[in-house]
């Protein structure tokens, strides 16, 4: 160790003093903001800008082809006592309130229903999934020829059983109508709620049930006190994105009714789409847009507290 | 509290069967240890006690009832589980007292036996943290109070202490130890590991390949396993093992490895020459003039004791001394068994020759 310590030292370069550019190569700040620099733009391009803009067009009396110059609130005070806006706003809690539910609980159904031992559950779970695979239009345009007045299968088959003499009217009556659309939703958005509780209920230690098997719980009890309480986190997220998909559905009833009859079937979505490019008033249609926002904000608020951490899933000791 | 019969129980899943038959009559009161290594049957029958697994054929009997087709719940048992099940929704309290809130007990009532649990387990601080709150030790006690609070006929284990770290594992054994004699509640106690089957038992149930190996207290298996799996089971350092012959004609011995001679008090009738298993705990091994000669390859001292792993006969054994002895690998020392305490064993079927 000595004789290591006596040998001469080589000289060692100036230490350099760090330039600015030095800082922002190497400075664990400038670093974290370089890395996330491609998604902020990819945010800021594609959702903040768009956003902002749709906002900003709704205070103008732009058209399609023409430049709008700002009318302040003007378009929001014609929508106020537009009945048709109402309707439609009326529509889109209707319909997003009763779709939503019913796709809670036919979703929290069937992933019970899947996640019980049973002979062929591979194949059955992915049946389950075919709605979500199959295009939104391709199954609106299915569903269309289901309730067409003429040729409905549902009709002919309930004319061939004897139960009714006339066709049913199913997308030219307001309310068959409503009710088509609200279950061609439920169709569709069944499977997104079913997979989803389904993979939170595979997250349950199967040793809990034998736990509450023992403890004397009936199978009412455990899904009351073990399944349901342990899946409320993965509900509150499911159902946030159902009830905000829903709440801006498009598609389903654009390929269905195009918001007929007599704007029955008229959501926001719809509405906003028809005033602003087919009639070419962009201002109307990005007011009746902007005015989904306080909507979608109050369903994200509910959901935002319903995900706050409950006190069990707390880490460790922070009591 | 109720005694437990368990008789010629079998266990088929699908063509494959696990359990051959098993019998083991268990006391009023009596700690029972189901102990083998994985895959030995013994958590499968522990779980069908439970009534968490179907009987194939065979009868367990609770008290005087035959349980076979009786429910879970009925049973009047409580498990604690090996990564304890604890509901993490739930408060300690409520963990404690979910049994007796399912079976509609007033809440006073839920309450004054929560507590009376959390008091016996020292968890009463504890009672409004939920699970993810307590260490593992602690969860471990909520886990044993659940059991408590049913005041159940059989306590079940299911490798309780197995998720633990060493220290805490044997706090917790000792904890486990006490809390029976208090309670004196039928237990029966599933472990893969011998020491916490010796230390906590009043009845050993050796099982391998879905069989009885052995039934008995903790020293009747150590002092006179009935077999070689046994023997090689119970006691830590593992019991040594040295292939050779019995030599019972003149002064009875034991004809090693490599002609190594071992000492033998007494040799079976008209065993001459019959291949046996030879053996040997390394406790039971001295420093004598007469023994086989055997050469040192590592030295592990605990303080306590030391270790010593040494070729006998060309055979690697372990001999543990509690005296100090200046040793060294490669140092050449004279082992002796002592002949009182070896044992001799068919070298076929592994059972036991010796008295």
């Amino acid at each position: 160790m000595a004789d290591i310590a006596l040998q001469p030292r080589t000289a060692k370069p100036q230490i350099r003093d760090a330039t600015t550019w030095d800082q922002i190569k190497t400075n664990r700040n400038w670093l974290g903001f370089w890395f996330m620099l491609p998604a902020m733009g990819f945010l800021i391009f594609f959702l903040a800008y768009p956003l902002g803009l749709g906002i900003w067009i709704s205070f103008t009396d732009a058209k399609i082809g023409r430049p709008g110059t700002f009318i302040g609130v003007e378009n929001y005070e014609w929508l106020w006592d537009d009945s048709i806006f109402w309707l439609s706003v009326f529509n889109t809690l209707l319909y997003t309130f009763i779709a939503s539910a019913i796709k809670f609980a036919v979703g929290l159904y069937l992933a019970l229903l899947l996640n019980e031992n049973m002979p062929f559950k591979a194949m059955l779970r992915a049946l389950v999934l075919i709605p979500f695979i199959v295009p939104t239009v391709l199954s609106a345009l299915a569903f269309w020829w289901i309730f067409d007045s003429q040729f409905s299968i549902i009709s002919w088959s309930l004319k061939h059983m004897g139960l009714i003499t006339q066709n049913i009217n199913f997308l030219g009556d307001s309310t068959w109508a409503r009710i088509c659309v609200i279950f061609a939703n439920i169709w569709r958005g069944v499977p997104f709620v079913a997979i989803t509780l389904l993979a939170g209920l595979q997250t349950v230690q199967p040793s809990l049930y034998e736990a509450a098997t023992l403890d004397g719980a009936s199978k009412w009890e455990m899904f009351r006190f073990i399944t349901y309480p342990l899946l409320t986190p993965i509900i509150a997220v499911v159902m946030t994105f159902s009830v905000l998909f829903t709440f801006t559905d498009f598609q389903l009833i654009w390929a269905m009714t195009r918001g007929g009859p007599v704007n029955a079937t008229h959501l926001m979505a719809t509405l906003s789409y028809q005033r602003a490019i087919i009639a070419g008033q962009l201002g109307e249609g990005a007011a009746i847009s902007s005015a989904m926002i306080p909507f979608l904000l109050a369903a994200i608020m509910v959901s935002w507290f319903g995900l706050q951490r409950r006190k069990w899933q707390q880490g460790e000791n922070n009591d | 509290m109720s005694s437990v019969q368990i008789r010629d129980v079998r266990k088929s899943f699908g063509n494959f069967e696990v359990l051959h038959g098993v019998s083991i009559p268990i006391e009023d009161g009596e700690f029972v240890v189901l102990v083998g290594p994985s895959g030995c049957g013994k958590s499968t029958l522990l779980r069908m006690l439970a009534g968490l697994e179907n009987i194939t054929s065979g009868t367990i009997s609770i008290g005087d009832k035959v349980v076979n087709n009786v429910q879970p719940k009925e049973r009047d048992i409580a498990m604690v589980f090996q990564n304890y099940a604890l509901y993490p929704h739930m408060t300690v309290a409520d963990n404690m007292g979910f049994s007796l809130k399912l079976r509609g007990a007033k809440p006073e009532e839920i309450s004054t036996g929560v507590k009376r649990a959390a008091e016996i387990l020292a968890l009463t601080p504890l009672l409004d943290r939920y699970p993810r709150q307590l260490s593992g030790g602690q969860r471990q006690r909520v886990a044993m109070g659940r059991a408590i609070v049913r005041d159940p006929q059989v306590f079940l284990f299911d490798e309780p202490l197995s998720n633990l770290d060493a220290k805490l594992r044997v706090a917790m054994r000792t904890e486990i130890k006490e809390l029976h004699q208090r309670l004196r509640t039928t237990t029966v106690y599933v472990t893969h590991d011998q020491i916490e089957a010796m230390t906590m038992a009043d009845k050993i149930v050796v099982m391998h390949d879905g069989i009885v190996e052995q039934m008995g207290t903790p020293l009747e298996l150590y002092d006179r396993p009935a077999n070689q799996f046994v023997a090689g089971f119970i006691g830590s350092p593992a019991m040594n093992f040295l292939k050779g012959k019995v030599k019972s004609n003149g002064a009875a011995s034991f004809e090693g490895p490599n002609g190594v001679k071992l000492p033998l008090a007494s040799a079976p009738a008209n065993s001459e020459g019959q291949p046996a298993v030879y053996g040997v705990r390394p406790e039971h091994f001295t420093i004598a003039d007469d023994g086989a000669e055997a050469e040192i390859v590592v030295v592990e001292p605990t303080g306590s004791e030391t270790q010593v792993f040494a070729k006998l006969g060309g055979e690697q054994v372990v001999a543990v001394f509690r005296e100090r002895h200046q040793f060294n690998p490669g140092d050449k020392i004279r082992l002796k068994p002592d002949p009182a305490l070896v044992h001799l064993f068919d070298e076929t079927t592994g059972k036991r020759l010796n008295a």
